[in-house]
């Protein structure tokens, strides 16, 4: 078995090297694969559902927390000015753990360090809120993730994974999202991939959701099993992806079908 | 001068080569015979049902209409990763599309189409579906069925 695995990886390994980065002039967000009236929901503030959340987020954001009995904006004051464009930098290197940390996490080391609060569990309406009520201050500002040296290794791990082809069904993100991004899967257009949008509202979730949930349904979906909501891999693969998509413009609060 | 290769379960070769008792096979694949670019034989020695292949292939979860369109006009959304299954059964043998269900990385080692009949040379597959192949033996021979039968 583990040979005959280590002899179909290597062989799997150089059938993956041929798949084609999308040329940045080329590079086209989920939002241009969508109908009228979707984009219509993601353009109009009134129409957007994650807009509820964003505005639980201020709600958070304001509210003391913790045994320090401190605000995010008692420390970060007004986030249209102290969050701008930080979104569009994440995940970034954080120094105490020597790894990349996606946004979610960031914030959840504020509460705990900064406002010895519990951290919130991902996928939590709280912590969706706050990511969404940060990310938002990042509105059409420019994905500058990965200028940091020390994250090379790391997006280096996460194009890896990209590549890798996996599951049951044996295929690699790139199968679709580099080599088959203007064709159909059934009924969904196969995007770019490129992750501008989030935590974004997705109608088939009826729910705002993480980029982290988002992947581990492209993990499901080809029958693979999915990581753990954050493990490095994941981190890793957010990581790849937001420097793979640098220059474009952040959409989040985003809406997807 | 036809070449004849024989496979069996990934699994079943490593129990033997390493002689751990506790790696029996889970799921025991049937022998079949590869002849050049087909299998000529029936996985299971019996024909299949063309009606049951025809249901199958239009079944969402049997995954082809992910990638491929045909002539199933009830079906709303088909894929356009792959060729439409119109005419496969002129183009190709029986056997030819046997093999292609079975195992089509063997014929194109970067072909996006799954091996619906294989469980070694995979990485990382969920538990629901570990050490099962995709499709069984009766389902294969049952799709191979319709697929000889879409003719132009
Ligand atoms: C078999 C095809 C396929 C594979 C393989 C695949 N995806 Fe996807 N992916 C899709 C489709 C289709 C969508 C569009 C969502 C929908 O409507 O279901 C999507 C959506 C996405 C999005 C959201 C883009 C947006 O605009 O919000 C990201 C990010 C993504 N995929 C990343 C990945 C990663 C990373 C992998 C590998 C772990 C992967 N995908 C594997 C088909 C695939
Ligand atoms: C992830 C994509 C994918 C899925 C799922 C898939 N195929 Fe394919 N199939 C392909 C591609 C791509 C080809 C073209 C040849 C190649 O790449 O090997 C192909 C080729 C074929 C051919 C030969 C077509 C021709 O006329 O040349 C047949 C027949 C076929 N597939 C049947 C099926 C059936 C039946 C299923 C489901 C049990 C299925 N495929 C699932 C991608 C797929």
């Amino acid at each position: 078995m583990r040979l005959a695995g280590a002899i179909a990886a290597a062989l799997l390994a150089a059938g993956a090297v041929g798949a084609t980065e999308i040329p940045q002039a080329e590079r086209r967000s989920g939002y241009s694969f969508m109908k009228p009236d979707t984009r219509a929901m993601q353009d109009e503030d009134t129409a957007n559902p994650g807009m509820l959340w964003v505005l639980d987020g201020e709600t958070l954001w304001k509210r003391k927390s913790g045994a320090a009995e401190k605000a995010c904006a008692d420390c970060h004051g007004d986030i249209s000015t102290s969050m701008k464009g930080i979104a569009a930098r994440y995940p970034a290197f954080d120094n105490a753990t020597g790894r990349p940390v996606d946004l979610e996490q960031r914030i959840n080391s504020c509460r705990a360090n900064h406002q010895q609060a519990t951290p919130l569990p991902f996928e939590s309406r709280e912590l969706l809120a706050l990511t969404a009520f940060v990310a938002r201050q990042s509105q059409g500002s420019p994905i500058e993730t990965g200028a940091d040296p020390q994250l090379a290794p790391f997006i280096a791990k996460g194009r890896e994974l990209y590549l890798q082809r996996q599951g049951q069904l044996n295929l690699g993100c790139a199968n679709c999202h580099d080599d088959n991004w203007d064709k159909r899967l059934a009924g969904s257009a196969i995007t770019q991939g490129h992750p501008t949008g989030y935590p974004l509202y997705r109608l088939e979730w009826q729910s705002l959701g993480s980029l982290q949930r988002r992947l581990r349904a492209c993990i499901t979906g080809i029958r693979a099993q999915a990581y753990d909501y954050g493990a490095p891999e994941l981190v890793e693969l957010e990581l790849y992806l937001m420097s793979r998509a640098r220059g474009m413009p952040m959409e989040a609060p985003a809406v997807r079908p | 001068m036809a070449r004849l290769t024989y496979r069996m379960s990934g699994r079943f070769i490593a129990g033997l080569m390493l002689a751990l008792p506790g790696l029996a096979a889970a799921t025991e694949l049937r022998f079949y015979a590869v002849d050049g670019d087909a299998i000529p034989q029936s996985l299971t020695g019996a024909a299949g049902d063309a009606a049951r292949g025809r249901a199958l292939v239009v079944e969402r979860s049997s995954t082809c209409i992910l990638c491929h369109s045909g002539p199933f006009p009830e079906q709303k959304f088909q894929g356009d990763l792959a060729p439409d299954l119109s005419g496969s059964g002129s183009r190709w043998s029986e056997g030819q599309l046997r093999l292609r269900l079975v195992d089509a990385l063997r014929l194109n080692a970067e072909t996006i189409m799954p091996s619906y009949y294989r469980v070694d040379g995979l990485q990382r597959v969920g538990t629901p579906w570990r050490d099962k192949p995709i499709l069984s033996a009766e389902q294969i021979e049952d799709i191979v069925a319709y697929l000889v039968t879409l003719r132009e």
